[in-house]
């Protein structure tokens, strides 16, 4: 249990940087798949979904982590699902009072961050065990991390697929746009590529560690 | 909508719309079981059953919370059958074939998290499907989720023996061939229409 003593031990601010790169859950963990490749298809999309996923994320933390002690640890997945469930029913009636354009097109993904393994992952593992304080800077961090990742995505397809950013044309008229961006292959194919990105930047970095090695 | 023939339906949810390769719901079983032909087939069939179940339960819900006017506790409730649901075929499976209660191994309780069930009680509720319709939606779903299960099982059994970078290794890999699976089921798109 060394490695459970080591974050207990942390200050605040570590818990909300481990979330944004190191533990990165889409890139690294590779968790919440679903949203991630299906509404991903417009920044404007990826940034609505990222942030209702934090605020969801952040909520449930919270109560889960309070609610700590008195959860019996036979019915605890079916009380955070419980938890999880009440928090994203109001997320969705708050879009849908917001812009009833975005709920449309967010459709029933909304409804799914119930079953996104990302929100049910940390709760598991991080707000059952630490304290309120703790698990908010948790869920701050990896639902930054989240949304990052997102952004990362919905850029990409958004630029390449209809030649815009959050719905600025940026190229000339001509530009042909990449249907193929737009469709679901595309988001199989722009996650595929980040993850070659990231996957070739940490084996260079550990080339680079070896050969220092050799050389002292 | 509601007129759909049941052909159509069952075509639209297993093909042209495919649960996996369109609409990306399920995609965390997809990535994580379709590395063996045998327990792809298997996982394949325990969401197919539970697909039906959930999906009868969810329509009679829906009708009930209708009914007394609390449309809002639908998510709720929907997850919590969905739940019970797949506890009751754990303890099914555990009783009827230890060994392949054994070999599904953590994704059996995983099929609670599984986006694709919650979505296909949310999608027919959308849709406003009768109760056959609906039921014809649950199989065409899971036959469906099968396919490119064994689809994509078939197709990393034979990559085991490519010989791959090692920087394309693992996940990204994956990804790559299922967006090629993704653009040949596209070409089902002119079949029901």
């Amino acid at each position: 249990m060394a490695g459970l003593d080591q974050t207990t031990d942390k200050r605040g601010t570590d818990e909300f940087i481990k979330g944004l790169w190191r533990e990165n859950p889409v890139f690294v963990q590779v968790l919440g798949m679903c949203p991630v490749l299906a509404v991903t298809n417009t920044a404007m999309n990826a940034l609505a979904m990222g942030l209702a996923t934090m605020f969801v994320l952040v909520m449930s933390n919270i109560v889960i982590s309070s609610l700590r002690s008195f959860i019996p640890k036979q019915v605890r997945i079916a009380t955070y699902i419980l938890v999880i469930a009440t928090f994203v029913t109001v997320t969705d009636y708050v879009i849908a009072a917001i812009s009833l354009d975005l709920h449309k097109a967010l459709g029933a993904f909304i409804s799914l961050i119930v079953v996104n393994c990302l929100i049910l992952g940390r709760a598991e593992a991080f707000a059952s065990k630490n304290t309120v304080g703790k698990s908010i800077m948790d869920g701050l961090g990896m639902g930054v991390g989240f949304v990052f990742a997102l952004l990362c995505l919905g850029a990409v397809r958004e630029i390449f697929g209809s030649g815009s950013l959050f719905g600025v044309e940026l190229f000339h008229e001509r530009f042909q746009d990449w249907v193929m961006m737009v469709l679901p292959a595309g988001g199989f194919f722009t996650l595929a590529g980040w993850l070659l990105l990231f996957n070739w930047m940490k084996e260079r970095k550990a080339r680079a560690r070896s050969l220092e090695e050799e050389a002292a | 909508m509601t007129g759909d023939p049941l052909w159509s339906i069952f075509l639209n949810a297993c093909l042209i719309n495919n649960f996996v390769l369109a609409y990306f719901l399920g995609i965390c079983p997809f990535l994580g079981v379709s590395g063996k032909m045998e327990t792809a087939t298997r996982m394949g069939g325990a969401v197919m059953f539970v697909m039906l179940v959930s999906s009868t339960c969810a329509y009679w819900i829906n009708v009930l919370l209708l009914a007394i006017d609390a449309p809002y506790l639908k998510l709720i409730s929907f997850i919590a059958v969905i739940a019970s649901t797949v506890q009751l075929v754990e303890m099914f499976i555990k009783k009827v074939s230890p060994t392949l209660f054994r070999q599904l191994g953590i994704f059996l309780p995983l099929i609670t998290t599984n986006c694709a069930i919650l979505g296909l009680a949310l999608f027919q509720t959308n849709k406003g499907y009768s109760f056959v319709q609906s039921i014809f939606y649950a199989l065409g779903a899971g036959v469906g989720f099968t396919l490119a299960l064994i689809l994509m099982a078939g197709l990393r059994e034979k990559l085991e023996l490519a010989a791959v970078p090692d920087v394309v290794k693992g996940t990204a890999l994956t990804l790559m061939l299922a967006g090629l699976l993704s653009i040949a089921f596209m070409g089902f798109a002119g079949l029901g229409g």
